[in-house]
Parts: C-alpha cells; structure tokens; sequence
C-alpha cells in the first residue's frame, strides 16, 4: 500500500468533496437537486476551511 | 394519509440494509439504483483507501472514563461500518499505531469517515427498500 502525505488543505478539500457527494445523493430526490445540493455542501465546506483557517491564522497573531 | 401505509416485510428491506453495509453501494445495487450505488461505492472506497494510505488507526473498544469510551467505542463503530473494507484491512494485517502527526490524524478521521458516510448509504437504502424514497 502507498503511503501518501497529504497537507491540511489537500486532505480537507478532498473530504470535503467526497463528503458533497454522499449528502448529495442521500438528501434530494431528483438528480438536479443532488447536483445543485452536493455543490452547495462543498461551497459551504470550502467556506469554513478558509473561514476557519484565517481565524487562526489571525487569531495566532 | 400516513396511517394508510402498510408495514414493508422485513425481508424486503433487510437484505437490502445488510448488503449496503457489507458492500458499500451494494444496497442500491440491488434496488436498482446502480449510478447512485456506483458513486457512493467509489466515495466510500476512496476515503477509507486514502485513510489507509494515510496510515491511519482503527480504533478499538476502550473502557475507561466516559470520554474515553465514547471516543474509542465510537471510533470502532464508525470503522466497523465500512463493512468489507473493514474487515479486509483486519484480515490482511493492518495495524497501524496511533502515531502523532497531521496525516496519520487525517487517515484516521478519514477511516471513520468512510464508514459513516457508508451509514448514510444505508440509511437511504433502506428508505428506498421501503418506498419513502425514489
């Protein structure tokens, strides 16, 4: 088995987006729908990586 | 409305529910959903493989105070819901100790991950099975 080394944000992007899939196919019932939600919850995703990560950067100062 | 619904036999439902588990995806295989069952298959297959190449642990049931139990008998569960990925891992060796650093902490959590995000897979097939879904 490779063994991969993956920073902060390579690792949470790709959560991230595995993540929008699965909620998007398990929440709605049309395929629009499930395309439209999975793309919000990866929007929303990357808005709280970012979001977050400023806050500590400029939280450390 | 609701109280019109007749009970879904058991058996049409379980099989479903047991084969989303062993084989994520498998559920909606078997109900006739292949490209949602083919994407969850490879979404769930993809984080716990990155969570292996990773390096990350499995976690095993701990007694102890409450917080310790919750984590590690919680963990345990969340791996043991990725079905065969799971028990593959087992089988064939893989042990892998907690280790301090970024990306075994992100293989583990990718572990977890894997296998409630194959919860989720379950859940909806069973809503399918029983026909509160599409």
């Amino acid at each position: 088995m490779p063994k991969v080394s993956l920073s902060h944000f390579e690792a949470s992007l790709i959560f991230a987006l595995l993540t929008s899939v699965v909620l998007g196919i398990v929440t709605k019932r049309s395929d629009r729908e499930r395309i439209r939600y999975a793309a919000y919850c990866l929007v929303c995703f990357l808005g709280a990586i970012f979001g977050l990560s400023w806050l500590m950067y400029l939280g450390h100062g | 409305m609701a109280e019109n619904q007749q009970p879904t036999p058991a058996g049409n439902w379980a099989a479903a529910l047991a084969l989303a588990w062993i084989i994520p995806g498998g559920g909606h295989l078997l109900l006739k959903r292949p490209a949602r069952g083919g994407l969850l298959a490879a979404s769930v297959a993809s984080m716990f493989l990155l969570g292996l190449m990773m390096r990350g642990a499995l976690f095993q049931p701990q007694s102890g105070d409450l917080l310790t139990m919750v984590i590690y008998c919680g963990g345990f569960l969340g791996n043991l819901m990725s079905g065969i990925l799971y028990f593959l891992t087992v089988w064939l060796g893989y042990s892998q100790p907690d280790v301090a650093g970024h990306v075994h902490d992100y293989g583990t959590k990718f572990l977890v991950g894997a296998g409630l995000l194959n919860l989720l897979a379950m859940v909806d097939a069973y809503e399918i099975a029983t026909g509160k879904k599409d």
